[in-house]
This record gives C-alpha cells, structure tokens and sequence, in this order.
C-alpha cells in the first residue's frame, strides 16, 4: 500500500483541488501528488512540477494548504523533482475529463512523432472525434499542450502532449 | 568543494537564464503566432530548470548572507556569470535565433544525457525532469532549421548566414573549465572530451541534412565561463537586474 492509498481520506479531499490552468483536471488525476504523510494533525504532501518552468505548482501547493488546513489539518507541501513527472501518470478519469472538457488526451510518444513526419494520424478531434487532424505547432497555449487543426471540421483544438 | 559545486550550478544555470531571457525579449515579435508562443515556451522550460538549479545553489551555499535563489540571479556583477558568450548574442533575423537555438539545443541534450548519471543526487533529478523539456527544443530548432535552410534561396542564404555568424561561438560550450575538470573527476559532471566529438558531428550531420555548410573554423570565441563577457552581457543585466536594484529585495 502506498502512502496515497493508505492516506486516502486526505486524497480524496485533494481530489477537490485542480490544475488552475485546466479546472476540469483534479491534481490526484494528474499525477502531481506523489505522497502524503501524516504525524497527528501534522500533514506533509509531496508534489512534483509537470514541467520544470510550469506556473501553476505555487497555486496548486496554496491550494492544497488551504484545503486540508480548512479540514483540521496542518499543512506543509514540498517540491519533490525525482522521479520526474510523465503523462502516463494521468488516470483514466483524468483523461475522460480532458476530453471532455476539449484538449486530446495523450496517446504514446509515437504520435507526436508521427504527426509531425506525416506519418499515421492519430490524434483525435474534440469536436467531431475524425483522426484526420494535423499539427500546427508542437507549443500550445500552455507548456504542456500542442495545437492541432481538424481537417474534416476544420475546428482547432488543444493536445496534451506526451512527456515521458 | 561545496564552492566548486556552487560554481558548477551557476554555470549549469547561467546559460538557461540567459537565453530564456533572449527568448523572452521576443514575446510578441515573434514571426508568426505559432513560433511566438513556441519560443517564448522554451524560454519558461528553461526559467524552471534556472529555479531548480538556483535553488540548490543557495541551499549548497548555506551562508551567512542567506543566499537565495533571486539573489543569485539578479544580484551578482557581471563577472560573476558563467554562461557562454553564445547565448548572450542577440536576436537578430529568425534564422539568427533558430542557429542559436540549435547550437545550444544539440549541446544542452547532450550535457543532460551525462547528467541524468551525475553521482549528485540533486543535479541528477533536475537532468532528469529537463531533458525530457529540451527534446521538444531541440526537435523544434532542428525542424526550422532544416526548413528554412532546404527551404528558398533566401531562407537558405539567410539560415546559412546565421550560422557562419554563430559558429565561432559554439566551440566554447563543450571547452572544459577548471570547474567542469573538477565535477568530472568528482563524477558530477561529464567528460567534456567526449562530448565534444558527439556535439560537433551532430552539428556537422543535422547542417548537411539542412544543405547547410558547416563553417570550417577552429580559432573559437570563449570567456565566458570565466566571467569574461560580451557587451551585450551589459545590457542583459540591467533590464534583468533594474527591478532588484532599484527596490532591494522586493517580491511580487
Ligand atoms: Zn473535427
């Protein structure tokens, strides 16, 4: 049993705790929470940056203070770097919510490879689901997405690429 | 060797800090959108991989003056910089960038590669997380690079003039220095010799796949590393530094 799993009364209030740049995706869907230790009251959570340069881990760690502290808790949140972060660690919920919400979940480092050599096209549209899109640029609106086009309807979308 | 450590992290993290503030100056000038947003996202990439750097050097520093990481890059003169005189070059045409990108780029994948096996535990999981960022670099200055250069006669003249411009600076990157000669024999750092063979093939290689010269030179600019800088240092630093030194230690 792992540390988040034997701490899952605090997981589950993080679950409540979103990426402030995609709102639909909770933190524990992401995979930035990578433990939790509890002494009493005292909690420590250990997260880990998508990306090195990625705004959004001091909002998350304020977040996440506020959060178990409105609970009872006593809060301290690290930076950990190692291991580093990979898409794999998005969950299956998280991936449904990103494609609802209209960015393409990620597929294997192989796509963007591929689209990029006009090889098999794979990334599926958000709006009308063809897998005949393109990449326009390999950098989207943030550091972790690319943006593609859909040939068929024509409508622009966010990918969230692969990092592994 | 905590001070030759401490260096080592300045000189890991200076060239990071000095291009993506290059990269930056070019938030909203770039070509196209496409390029702007993609420039101007290395350029966070490499500010997050500066913090992490930095702020293992104010940890290893562990002084009086309590060294932190916004003192460390906005607080020091300009000899006290380690970065190369290749990215304080400045922006000049589209070609000028994507060379200097790429230059810097083939030698930052390779130094990373060395380093996700450095013996520091703390360097090691920072090449770790930034290798997988600079991957994406590299395949986006590489891409341009050979699109511009097997592209018309003048994106090629220019793309080639860029890199005649540029090449004389890329000699210095994998030059070792008696602090890269020390983390080497600590194992923290790679063997520059190496290296060396590795980056000046791949630039060899990915220009002739570009129908690009590779320039035949030998006499390379350095001085950097040592603290020994361009002009254009100069003038990095005081946009960089105003804020610091005109209200001390603020914070957003
Ligand atoms: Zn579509």
């Amino acid at each position: 049993m792992n540390s988040l799993e034997k701490n899952s009364d605090i997981a589950e209030l993080l679950v409540q705790v979103s990426d402030p740049e995609i709102p639909v995706l909770s933190i524990m869907d992401m995979g930035v929470v990578r433990e939790i230790e509890r002494d009493g009251q005292a909690v420590l959570v250990k997260i880990t940056p998508t990306y090195s340069g990625c705004p959004a881990m001091d909002t998350i760690a304020t977040d996440i203070k506020i959060t178990l502290d409105r609970a009872g808790y006593s809060t301290t949140v690290k930076q950990i770097l190692a291991p580093a972060w990979t898409t794999d660690w998005i969950t299956e919920r998280g991936r449904k919510h990103l494609e609802e919400y209209g960015i393409a979940p990620p597929l294997d480092a192989s796509a963007d490879k591929s689209v990029l050599l006009d090889g098999a096209r794979i990334v599926k549209c958000t709006n009308c689901g063809s897998t005949n899109t393109k990449m326009v640029s390999q950098f989207g609106s943030t550091a972790c997405k690319a943006l593609f086009q859909c040939n068929d309807c024509l409508e622009p979308f966010d990918y969230f690429k692969c990092l592994k | 060797m905590k001070e030759s450590l401490y260096q080592y992290l300045l000189l890991l993290g200076d060239n990071a800090m000095i291009l993506g503030h290059r990269l930056s100056e070019l938030c909203g000038h770039g070509p196209s959108l496409e390029t702007d947003i993609a420039l101007t996202n290395i350029s966070l990439d490499l500010f997050g991989q500066v913090r992490n750097y930095f702020q293992y050097a104010a940890e290893v520093k562990d002084d009086q003056e309590k060294t932190t990481e916004d003192k460390i890059a906005f607080l020091r003169y300009p000899h006290e910089y380690r970065n190369v005189l290749l990215v304080e070059q400045p922006n000049k045409d589209f070609a000028f960038v994507i060379a200097r990108q790429f230059f810097f780029d083939a030698y930052h994948l390779l130094l990373l590669k060395e380093l996700c096996k450095s013996k520091d535990e703390q360097i090691n999981a920072i090449a770790n997380k930034s290798i997988k960022e600079v991957k994406y670099h590299l395949r986006f200055s590489s891409e341009w690079l050979k699109r511009l250069g097997d592209g018309t006669a003048e994106s090629h003249d220019k793309m080639q003039a860029a890199v005649n411009y540029l090449y004389p600076y890329v000699g210095e990157l994998p030059s070792e220095s008696p602090i890269e000669k020390e983390m080497k024999e600590a194992g923290i750092g790679p063997d520059l010799g190496v290296l060396r063979t590795a980056y000046f093939a791949q630039i060899k290689s990915t220009l002739a796949e570009a129908t690009l010269e590779t320039p035949q030179f030998f006499g390379f600019h350095s001085g950097g590393k040592k603290g020994v800088h361009s002009e254009h240092h100069g003038f990095i630093l005081s946009n960089l530094q105003y804020m610091q030194r005109t209200y001390p230690e603020m914070e957003w």
